[in-house]
């Protein structure tokens, strides 16, 4: 096993750092940054002057150096919008946006894998179709669509939740009910499909030989064997739902790292959007290797490959 | 043939199993009315061809059927417990305990997730109250016994670390762990090399003798057969169209389809060098729908009206075939009567 984690390990920085320098340098292609930067009515001479107070001018691998020498002391520069360290104002975003992930891949998976187990026992039953209609209307449905009709039930009408802000736990409510339920379907179905599959094979048929109860044949025969590619997916969906709840955080006013991207984008602020993507990268990375470690945990047949 | 008469018990009491399976065309008559009795250490192979009932038979008796397999008997009883009648929970302690069952697949039947000693001393600790320290001794036991050589190091072994033949030797050492009376062994040499074949059938047969298990071993090779049964039972559509102690059924094969599968097979001494071995022209039938007569009639080169009819039991027991002749048309191949 340590062997396996210790490749995985290598394999993960290697990626890490392939997408640190991809990250750094989309940003230059995206045109001058100088220029950018100065604003439609500055003129050449202070855009040379920006270009230099920023280090443009110098050669772009030694910028990334420099950057990345930064980055790894954990200092991404100044905002040049909020005129703030870049870091502090991204880990004030993404404690936000990490409780908001957490709490939605969990509430996804709570759902998503007892749904594909229970559909999986009895296809065409009942319970399939039931989880089968959710499915589908978790897919078909735009979460900020979604959010709203939330919003106006919950938060307007009944006044149960707090329609948006992020100051207690109430708040993250509907939006991890919107972000996991968005990601719950691909989960039920790769669950349902696993089990499925699993169930019919021959091991199973050896388990229930033995004489182990249909607790015993569903949760430590099958569900072990069918969980793996849920594991992989999830990791996934998790590093989709850090990087990616914009729409989300929107739609409560949940100012989290997403609504920080959006915002830095739209106000060409660089350090910010290079240390989010970094940031982002890093996230699928972890997961992934995490992902790839507890697989190799559930199959043994992993750690050799 | 239903009457058997025995003066001991038998431990495997068949009577009339039936099994059909619902299927959008019709219903599917799989097994049609066997009877079989099996005794205390008493080895039964059951012979026939691809889709005649050999597994289902097996899984009906196992209570592992698919849930839309229709069951029923006049008699299912293993040492006088009904097994039609008997609860879940009544089956699952059977199972693995008393009755255990050996596949045909060894690559596929072991868990990939957990360890062979994981899966050994689960079939041990699903039954009995024993420590896990206790059950990984037994577990090492067996595999010593199986022939499996640095048995505890195998222990910690995942099964896609062994090949084939240590696989099935493993899911051996598995049946035995709860000392069963009744072993089922589903064609658990098909999926095997050649050579491994027949090491792991002596293996079977031999352990099964030394331990007094009644087996029920289910096969398509005659030679096999030949070599390990008590009892022989011809399967055919569904059907035990000849059953009785191997050496009568071999030596004195009555019923047309027996001879036909023994004509498959060369001889030494008998089959000349150069000649033909024998088929069995035509397919099996369909047996969805209603089923009449000899089921064999479309392939049987004695075939007359009242074959379409009801088909006699004939001989005596223990040796017994479904026929409408009564020598089952030994006189018309110019066999000796």
């Amino acid at each position: 096993m340590l062997p396996f984690i210790l490749k995985r390990l290598g394999l993960a920085g290697l990626v890490a750092f392939t997408v640190s320098f991809i990250s750094f340098s989309l940003l230059f292609l995206s045109g001058d940054p100088a220029a950018a930067l100065a604003g439609e009515t500055a003129s050449g001479e202070d855009i040379e002057a920006i270009r230099r107070l920023y280090g443009f001018d110098r050669p772009m691998l030694v910028q990334y150096g420099e950057w990345l020498f930064q980055a790894l002391r954990g200092n991404f520069g100044e905002s040049y919008y909020f005129k703030l360290p870049v870091s502090s104002l991204i880990a004030d975003r993404l404690s936000v946006t990490m409780t908001l992930g957490v709490c939605g891949i969990t509430f996804a998976l709570l759902t998503a894998v007892p749904l594909g187990v229970a559909a999986a026992i009895r296809p065409n039953s009942i319970i399939d179709r039931v989880a089968l209609f959710l499915s589908v209307a978790g897919q078909a449905m735009p979460s900020f669509w979604f959010g709203l009709i939330l919003i106006v039930l919950f938060g307007i009408k009944l006044r149960w939740l707090p329609p948006s802000g992020a100051s207690t736990w109430q708040h993250f409510i509907m939006p991890t009910i919107v972000l996991g339920y968005y990601a719950m379907p691909a989960i039920m179905r790769l669950t349902r499909a696993g089990m499925l599959e699993v169930l019919n094979s021959d091991y199973i048929r050896t388990a229930r030989a033995k004489g182990a109860g249909e607790g015993r044949v569903l949760f430590k025969h099958a569900l072990r064997n069918a969980i793996i590619p849920v594991v992989s997916l999830a990791a996934v969906q998790m590093g989709f739902m850090l990087g990616g709840s914009i729409v989300v955080e929107s739609i409560f006013a949940l100012h989290g790292a997403g609504y920080l991207a959006w915002e830095s984008i739209a106000r060409n602020d660089l350090p910010t959007v290079q240390a989010l993507i970094l940031i982002f990268s890093m996230f699928y990375i972890i997961f992934t290797f995490l992902a790839d470690v507890l697989n190799a945990w559930l199959d043994p047949r992993m750690r050799s490959s | 043939m239903s009457h058997i008469q025995d003066t001991v018990k038998p431990l495997l009491s068949v009577r009339g199993l039936t099994l059909d399976i619902p299927l959008a065309s019709g219903t599917l008559h799989a097994v049609r009315g066997i009877d079989f009795d099996l005794h205390k250490g008493e080895t039964l192979c059951i012979v026939g061809e691809s889709g005649s009932g050999k597994s289902l038979t097996s899984l009906a008796v196992m209570g592992l059927l698919e849930k839309n397999i229709r069951r029923s008997a006049e008699q299912l009883n293993f040492d006088g417990i009904d097994l039609i009648g008997a609860s879940k929970r009544q089956m699952r302690g059977l199972r693995g305990d008393r009755i255990a069952m050996i596949f045909q697949e060894p690559m596929t039947s072991l868990n990939p997730a957990y360890t062979i000693g994981d899966q050994l001393v689960e079939a041990l600790r699903l039954h009995r109250k024993v420590s896990r320290e206790k059950a990984r001794e037994r577990a090492i036991e067996l595999l010593e016994k199986v022939g499996i050589t640095a048995a505890a190091s195998r222990l910690s072994q995942y099964p896609h670390q062994l090949s084939g033949g240590l696989r099935q030797r493993v899911v051996i050492a598995m049946a035995l762990m709860c000392e069963p009376e009744l072993i089922i062994a589903d064609e658990p040499t098909t999926a095997l090399d050649v050579t491994i074949q027949a090491q792991i059938l002596s293996l079977l047969v031999e352990l099964t003798k030394e331990m007094d298990v009644a087996m029920i071993l289910i096969t398509h090779d005659l030679g096999v057969v030949a070599r390990v049964a008590d009892k022989v039972g011809v399967m055919y559509a569904g059907e035990l169209v000849e059953t009785g102690p191997a050496t009568d059924v071999f030596g004195k094969p009555m019923h047309p389809y027996t001879r036909g599968l023994l004509h498959c097979i060369p001889q030494p001494g008998k089959t000349k060098r150069g000649e033909k071995l024998g088929t069995i022209p035509g397919i099996v039938p369909s047996l969805i729908g209603d089923v009449q007569g000899c089921a064999f009639r479309t392939r049987c080169p004695h075939v007359v009206e009242a074959c379409r009819g009801d088909i006699p039991e004939r001989g005596q027991p223990p040796h017994e075939f479904l026929c409408v002749h009564a020598d089952g048309a030994r006189a018309a191949e110019g066999e000796p009567a």
